[in-house]
C-alpha cells in the first residue's frame, strides 16, 4: 500500500516551503550579494570578486578568525575533558539523589541563553574578581575584561562552564552502554579504576568523541551571544569573534555585500574544519 | 571492598567541590540582587547586610517582564507547534514512500544543517522584509525553516521502528493517510516529540541573534532581547541588572525542576541519534 503521490507532497510541502524560503533562497541570494555592493536596500553595483580580494587584506577579519580558532581549540579541550570527567563522576555508584543532583547542577548553565550567561560572567569578572583581588591582594584578578588575553580566557571559561554539562550528557549515554559484566570481570581480574577507564570505558566511548567534538567545535565557531554580552568585542575589537565581525560589517556599517563575502568564507572554513574533524576522529575510532 | 568505599568518598568529594564551583556564579548573582546599589560595590562576595527586595519591582517594570515573557512564550510555543506538526508529517512521508525523490529530499535536509546562520542572515532579513514579515509570525516561519532538518531526522529515525503493517491495517479499516498520521503515527511518535520540543524550546527561548535582527518594535521584544537592551541602559546599575537576570532565569529553572527527566533525556536522544 504505497503512499499516494498527491498526499506525499501534501505532507512534505510545509517543511520544503520553509527550508526553501529560509535557507535555500537566502543562501543562493547570499552568494550573489557577495559579488555586489549591496547596502541592505539595493544592489548598487556588481563588482565581481572585489569583496573577496578586499577580504584577503582585511587584518581585522583574520584577527577575529584567529581569535575564534584559538577560542575553539581551548574550549573544545576544556569542554570535552570536563564533560567526560563529569560523566565518569555521575555514573559512579552514588545514591540516585546525589547523582541526579550533580547532573542537574552541571547541566544547569545549558538551559540559559548565551546573553544572560554572558552578563552573569560579566558581573563575576568585573565585580567578584575585583573583590577577590582586593581581599587577596593578587593583582591578576583585576580588569579581566579590559585586557585581550584575559578577555580570551574569560570567554573560554564562560563557554566551558556552559557546554560541559551538555557534553556530559552525551558521554553518560555512551558510558551507560558499557556492559556491566565487562567491568565486573575486569574487577575480578584485578583491574584498578584507572585501568578500567583506559582499557574498557575509553575505547567504548570513542564514538562519543566524534559527536562531542563535532558539536563543541561547530558551536564554538558560531558563538555570538556570549561574545556580545561578555566583552562586546572589546577592548578595541580585540576579542571580536568571526560572527561578531560579520554582524558588525552587515548591520553596524551596513556593508552587506562585503559582510556576505565574509559569511561565505566563514561557511567554507566551518565546513572544511567539520569534515576534517569527522574524518580524523572517525579514523581514530577504528584504530582503537 | 574497603578500597572501593574509599574511592566513592573521593568521588563524592570531587563531585561536591565541582558542583559548588559550578553554581557559584548563580549564587553570587542571586545574593547580590538583594543588595543595594552601594553594597554591591563594597561587599560583593558576602551575604547582604540589610537585604532589600526593592530591586525586583523596579527590574520587573524596566524589563516590561509580563510582555517580554508573553512574547517569548508566543514565539517559542508557536514555532514548536509548527516544527512538531510539519516535521513529523514530512518525516512520515519520506519514510513511507521510498523513492529516489525521498532520498534526495532527505539528503537535502541533512546538508542544510551545515549552513551556519551567518551565511543566510543578510538575505533572510531582506526577503522577509519585502513580505512585511519581520515580526513574531515571521520569526516562527524562520525557526521552522532552520529547525525542521534536525526534527525531520529525529522523527525519521523513530518512524523506522513503527511497522508499516500498522498503516496498512488502518487504511484497510478505512482511514485516509492523514487520519493514519493523526491517530496512529503521531501518538506513537510521542517520545521523539518530547525530544524535539525540548531541543527547540531551549534554542528558541534563549535565542538572541535572530530576534535581534528581525524584531524592531520594542513591544515585541523577547526576554533575551529585552535583557540585552536593559543592560545597555543600566550597565552601571548592577542592583537592577542582577535582579533582571534572576527574573529572566526563573521561568527556565521552574520548568527545569518539573520536567528535568524529559529535558535530560531529550538532550541525550537528540545528541546521540
Amino acid at each position: 500500500m504505497t503512499f499516494k503521490k498527491s498526499s506525499y507532497w501534501m505532507f512534505l510541502i510545509p517543511c520544503l516551503l520553509a527550508i526553501t524560503l529560509v535557507i535555500i533562497i537566502p543562501f543562493i541570494q547570499g552568494i550573489y550579494y557577495s559579488f555586489t555592493e549591496y547596502n541592505g536596500f539595493q544592489v548598487a553595483a556588481f563588482i565581481g570578486l572585489d569583496n573577496y580580494t578586499r577580504l584577503i587584506s582585511d587584518g581585522q577579519f583574520w584577527d577575529s578568525m584567529l581569535f575564534t580558532a584559538g577560542f575553539s581549540i581551548a574550549s573544545v579541550i576544556g569542554i570535552n575533558a570536563l564533560g567526560l570527567g563529569f560523566a565518569l563522576l555521575v555514573t559512579q555508584k552514588f545514591s540516585k539523589i546525589t547523582s541526579t543532583l550533580f547532573r542537574t547542577i552541571y547541566f544547569m548553565p545549558n538551559l540559559i541563553g548565551g546573553i544572560i550567561l554572558g552578563f552573569i560572567w560579566q558581573f563575576i569578572f568585573l565585580k567578584a574578581f575585583a573583590s577577590i583581588g582586593e581581599i587577596t591582594g593578587i593583582d591578576a584578578f583585576n580588569g579581566w575584561l579590559s585586557d585581550t588575553n584575559t578577555g580570551f580566557w574569560g570567554l573560554v571559561i564562560l563557554f566551558v562552564w556552559q557546554m560541559s554539562g551538555y557534553i556530559m550528557v552525551i558521554y553518560i549515554s555512551f558510558l551507560n552502554n558499557v556492559p556491566e559484566e565487562l567491568l565486573e570481570a575486569s574487577t575480578i581480574d584485578g583491574a584498578n579504576a584507572w585501568q578500567k577507564f583506559w582499557k574498557i570505558k575509553f575505547p567504548l566511548v570513542a564514538p562519543a568523541f566524534t559527536i562531542s567534538m563535532f558539536l563543541t567545535l561547530s558551536n564554538a565557531f558560531k558563538v555570538y551571544d556570549q561574545n556580545m554580552a561578555l566583552t562586546a568585542g572589546g577592548p578595541f575589537s580585540s576579542t571580536e569573534m568571526a560572527t561578531m565581525n560579520i554582524y558588525n560589517t552587515a548591520f553596524k556599517i551596513q556593508e552587506m555585500g562585503y559582510a556576505q563575502a565574509k559569511a561565505v568564507i566563514f561557511l567554507v572554513i566551518i565546513t572544511i574544519i567539520s569534515v576534517l574533524q569527522i574524518y580524523i576522529t572517525r579514523k581514530r575510532e577504528v584504530d582503537l | 571492598m574497603k578500597q572501593q568505599k574509599l574511592s566513592v568518598y573521593i568521588y563524592l568529594f570531587l563531585g561536591f567541590i565541582t558542583s559548588v564551583i559550578w553554581i557559584y556564579p548563580f549564587y553570587l548573582v542571586i545574593v547580590n540582587s538583594f543588595k543595594t546599589k552601594g553594597e554591591i560595590f563594597t561587599n560583593t562576595l558576602g551575604l547582604p547586610n540589610d537585604g532589600t527586595v526593592a530591586n525586583y519591582p523596579e527590574a520587573f517594570i524596566q524589563l516590561d517582564f509580563v510582555r517580554s515573557f508573553l512574547n517569548s512564550v508566543f514565539i517559542t510555543g508557536f514555532s514548536i507547534l509548527l516544527i512538531v506538526i510539519f516535521s513529523s508529517m514530512a518525516a512520515y512521508a519520506l519514510s513511507r514512500r521510498k523513492t529516489k525523490t525521498s532520498t534526495l529530499i532527505y539528503f537535502l535536509f541533512a546538508i542544510l544543517m551545515l549552513v551556519p546562520f551567518q551565511a543566510i542572515m543578510i538575505p533572510l532579513v531582506s526577503i522577509f522584509g519585502s513580505f512585511d514579515m519581520l515580526n513574531r509570525f515571521g520569526i516562527s516561519i524562520m525557526y521552522l525553516g532552520l529547525g525542521s532538518s534536525l526534527a525531520v531526522f529525529l522523527f525519521f529515525g523513530a518512524l523506522r521502528g513503527i511497522p508499516t503493517s500498522l498503516d496498512e491495517a488502518a487504511i484497510i479499516d478505512g482511514c485516509n493517510r492523514f487520519q493514519v498520521y493523526r491517530y496512529i503515527i503521531l501518538p506513537m511518535l510521542r517520545p521523539t516529540t518530547v525530544t524535539v520540543i525540548v531541543l527547540n524550546a531551549i534554542w528558541f527561548w534563549n535565542d538572541y541573534l535572530l530576534p535581534s535582527i528581525v524584531i524592531n518594535k520594542e513591544g515585541m521584544y523577547t526576554i533575551p532581547l529585552k535583557t540585552f537592551y536593559f543592560f545597555g541602559e543600566y550597565s552601571t546599575q548592577w542592583h537592577l541588572a542582577l535582579a533582571a537576570l534572576v527574573l529572566a532565569i526563573i521561568p527556565i529553572i521552574i520548568l527545569y525542576m518539573f520536567l528535568q527527566k524529559y529535558i535530560i533525556k531529550g538532550i541525550a536522544d537528540g545528541a546521540v541519534k
